[in-house]
């Protein structure tokens, strides 16, 4: 498919997911009474519903979606291996981790900034750590596995905490930023994580060519004038800006950036470089789809988004994988 | 443009490789690099290619190599690294067209004269046929013939082949050999490293031997190709015949003593 219509199809279907998590909620709210609850202030309850609930949430599951697919997507190309995801470079296991410590320390209380905060401290000290590293070792390779190994320890400081905490609600708060959701989002949470996630976008975009030349290998790349130095810490700054912004703010959610460049990279001619925005607008769509799904399977109690998307995306992983024996990528 | 190179040293992890090589190559040459594994053939290859830290001088008529940002250096040299990687199922046309990227502004579609030079790159390897074929389902051979066209579309004036012709048939082998004469016809000089002495003999103009990380002999392959250099260098001892085209060279055994232990 052209990159042109592609790109065109998969923003009118991000759009219309956009429109339908508008209307979902608990509250019973008509077509035209939320509208004018957005725009033209109709009652108060629904300006209310739709400005300060249903906006922050339809908001961040485009911006975190589109997080996570061009994500994905930049890793997938810039590691060639298929396998990779945000999750892999351990920035969204820091800034779950810390976020679950400010919480667990009681500072939490403090201030609505103060869990978001913690949490974009994590994914920095994250990228401070897997910097310095890119700027000592040189290698690809090396960067990965310290990305593992700080994912790892982050995980099990978390499960630390978990066992440490002292009542079922921190430990349910705990669990929150393990498996991710856009529940009880505010406008403060747009504002903070928006443009720290457009920032990290904008390196993203950035490292297209080198992306594509890195599909001959690291030494046929730099043949081609590209320098590995910089397009390291280039990606691995966009990646963790964007992901820790949407870590920060949703705890994490996986998968979404796994699957999405391997269901859309069929559709492209497979150019590392083409596949980003298209990624990115698919993983929107499929944040916005499961997260109105989430609330729909059980509206009473509401599924945790990032266990949705896992329950879906895993079965249906396998199942891309068994499906083309031969190499789907 | 005229690549001169002066006592080049290269060491990997503290291991010196490279003892202080000095060659040259004049536009419209092709040279083959000989020498046994591990005589610091690629090394040789890597550091001209501005991706291992060496010592000496490096120059292109006037421009010192070393000086040279990564994007600058991709408009004089291409390499082609003797690791076949092609990581998704690019099209032919579109990894062809990779050769491309130190040309292009980001993100600007190729151009009518990208288009052209990637055609012309695609039938000087004789894989215009497959333009439209994934790479990664071709066969060894072709996957090797369509990254040599990847480095040609480069279109640089100087080209660096770390082995291209092995794991070709024989056929491709000769056609790969011609296809770099043609470069040379055109102006571009071609550094080549080869196993097969008989390819080398005949299809580049100058060999230069390796051995160890220093420089064995270079000059007319007949003058360097000699029963005793063979013995010397790559411990064999060998069938000479010759016809029109040139030497032909048969390895028959193993010299005594240092060889193949």
């Amino acid at each position: 498919m052209k990159p042109l219509v592609l790109n065109t199809l998969l923003a009118l279907l991000a759009l219309a997911l956009f429109l339908a998590s508008l209307g979902v909620g608990p509250a019973e709210l008509g077509l035209s009474e939320s509208l004018a609850g957005l725009f033209a202030g109709g009652s108060e309850a629904a300006e209310i519903i739709m400005r300060e609930i249903r906006l922050p949430r339809a908001l961040l599951g485009l911006a975190i979606g589109f997080t996570l697919g061009i994500s994905g997507a930049v890793l997938q190309g810039f590691l060639r291996n298929p396998l990779a995801e945000p999750g892999i470079v351990g920035v969204s296991a820091m800034a779950a981790f810390c976020a679950v410590a400010v919480f667990y320390s009681g500072l939490a209380g403090s201030s609505l900034y103060a869990l978001p905060a913690g949490a974009l401290v994590g994914a920095l000290a994250a990228v401070l750590i897997l910097m310095a590293l890119a700027a000592r070792s040189g290698s690809t390779l090396t960067l990965i596995l310290a990305g593992v190994a700080l994912s790892s320890l982050s995980g099990a400081l978390t499960s630390l905490v978990l066992n440490l905490s002292p009542n079922p609600f921190a430990s349910y708060e705990i669990i929150f930023w393990l498996l991710g959701s856009l529940k009880d989002r505010s406008m403060e949470h747009v504002v903070l994580a928006l443009p720290l996630m457009a920032a990290g976008w904008l390196l993203i975009a950035l490292s297209g060519r080198a992306i594509d030349a890195l599909s001959l290998g690291e030494e046929a790349a730099q043949s081609l004038g590209i320098h590995m130095a910089r397009t390291r810490l280039l990606i691995i700054a966009g990646v963790a800006l964007c992901v820790g912004a949407a870590t920060a703010v949703a705890g994490t959610i996986g998968f979404v950036g796994l699957v999405v460049p391997h269901l859309i990279r069929p559709l492209t001619n497979r150019m590392p470089s083409v596949l980003l925005l298209p990624a990115g607008l698919g993983g929107a769509g499929l944040l916005l789809a499961a997260d109105i799904a989430a609330r729909l399977v059980l509206p009473a109690g509401e599924l945790n988004v990032g266990v949705l998307t896992a329950l879906i995306g895993a079965p249906f992983f396998l199942w891309l994988v068994v499906r083309s024996r031969r190499e789907a990528f | 443009m005229r690549l001169d190179v002066q006592d080049l040293r290269v060491s990997l992890s503290g291991r010196p490789i490279l003892h202080g090589i000095s060659l040259a190559l004049n536009p419209g040459e092709v040279v083959g690099l000989l020498g046994p594994n591990g005589a610091g053939k690629s090394t040789l290859m890597r550091a001209l290619a501005g991706q291992v830290a060496a010592t000496g001088t490096m120059r292109l008529d006037d421009t010192d190599i070393a000086a040279l940002s990564p994007a600058a250096r991709a408009r004089l040299i291409a390499y082609l690294p003797q690791t076949r990687i092609i990581g998704w199922r690019l099209s032919v046309r579109d990894l062809v067209g990779l050769g491309r990227l130190p040309w292009r502004g980001y993100g600007l579609r190729p151009s009518a004269e990208d288009e052209e030079i990637i055609a012309s790159a695609l039938a000087l390897m004789d894989v215009a046929y497959l333009a439209d074929r994934p790479a990664t389902e071709l066969s060894g051979g072709e996957q090797a013939r369509v990254l040599a066209a990847r480095a040609v579309a480069q279109a640089t004036p100087l080209l660096l082949a770390d082995e291209p012709a092995s794991g070709l048939d024989p056929a491709h082998q000769i056609m790969m050999m011609r296809a770099l004469r043609r470069l040379a016809a055109e102006g571009r000089s071609v550094l080549v490293s080869l196993h097969d002495l008989t390819l080398a003999a005949r299809w580049c103009d100058r060999v230069v031997m390796l051995k160890q990380g220093l420089l064995a002999a270079e000059g007319l392959p007949e003058a360097v190709m000699t029963p005793q250099r063979l013995a010397e260098v790559y411990g064999i001892t060998a069938h000479f015949t010759r016809d029109e085209g040139g030497l032909i060279l048969a390895p028959t055994g193993l010299t005594d003593g240092e060889a193949g232990s």
